[in-house]
């Protein structure tokens, strides 16, 4: 471990904003994009949900 | 073999086997994803010229590759889709651009957050960040095109032709820190010679690349399969589906 304390951690030797702006930019768009790729499946099937209802009342 | 490939190429067949897939993806992109970040901030030492600022590189690196790969993904699938008019391939292409679009925005984001601290800008326009800003930009008029044209076949086509022409960009961001001087320093990795890097941090970024083609590859399958059911949803298989025909919500 590298680390003396999580505080050195969190500072980044004084490039926390730029490490961490990176690293936090990258965990938001990929949970929001898995978040987004979840919903749009989910419409997708109720959407073939109400195609069938629709031709087999 | 022949005949083997066009039975994948259904989509009846392939939304099986992308679901099949996708969560062994899933987890192994998130497995690489522990082990690469453990090794870039646990174990990898500091930088001699940039200390700890250099950590960026686990995710700039993996970024910038993974947005050049999906973009040639995406004309792979463009030249086989207009060569042999399958369905799958204008729906893997869809499927792989917002994925691309994302990771070519966060190459220029960490980009220019690494830009900052060590040369003083957050942005130039210099040869490298602006052909990855024209990515971007690729990605982008691909979305808008084929989600503007409501015949989607013909949506398709007219986005396979982006793909395939735009592709032309992509080896001009690989070589452009050779081709021109550039702010942007040259090929931390290169096939032809050993790379400029120590081992831990090598290791640290290999890992994260893997991560991130393991990620796309998941996402890609789950993404395709949400296609293949709102194009096909009017089938009988769809409709013959436990998901569709369940009663689970």
């Amino acid at each position: 471990m590298r680390w003396e304390t999580w505080s050195d951690f969190w500072l980044m030797g004084g490039y926390g904003l730029y490490v961490w702006g990176s690293m936090g930019m990258t965990a938001v768009l990929l949970f929001l994009e898995m978040v987004q790729a979840h919903l749009a499946h989910r419409r997708a099937l109720a959407l073939a949900r109400a195609e069938k209802a629709l031709e087999n009342p | 073999m022949t005949m083997r490939w066009f039975y994948y190429a259904a989509p009846q067949t392939f939304y099986g086997l992308a679901g099949r897939l996708w969560p062994w993806l899933a987890a192994i992109a998130f497995a690489l994803t522990l082990a690469g970040l453990w090794i870039g901030f646990a174990l990898a030492p500091a930088d001699a010229q940039q200390g700890e600022g250099y950590r960026i590189i686990f995710v700039h690196v993996p970024a910038s590759w993974m947005s050049m790969v999906i973009y040639l993904a995406m004309a792979f699938w463009s030249v086989l889709g207009l060569t042999f008019n399958t369905r799958l391939s204008g729906m893997m292409t869809r499927a792989l651009a917002p994925t691309g679009a994302m990771f070519a925005f966060l190459s220029l984001w960490t980009g220019a957050l690494w830009g900052k601290p060590m040369w003083g800008t957050w942005w130039v326009w210099d040869a490298r960040l602006t052909s990855e800003l024209i990515l971007f930009f690729l990605y982008l008029g691909y979305i808008a095109l084929t989600s503007a044209i409501d015949d989607v076949r013909r949506a398709d086509r007219a986005g396979a032709l982006i793909a395939i022409v735009g592709a032309i960009n992509v080896p001009i961001i690989y070589f452009s820190v050779k081709w021109w001087n550039t702010l942007h320093q040259g090929a931390s990795v290169s096939l032809t010679r050993s790379p400029s890097m120590a081992q831990l941090m090598l290791w640290g970024m290999l890992l994260m690349a893997l991560a991130m083609w393991a990620y796309t590859l998941a996402i890609v399958c789950y993404r395709v399969r949400t296609l293949i059911i709102e194009r096909e949803r009017h089938t009988d298989w769809v409709q013959a589906l436990a998901e569709v025909a369940g009663a689970n919500a």
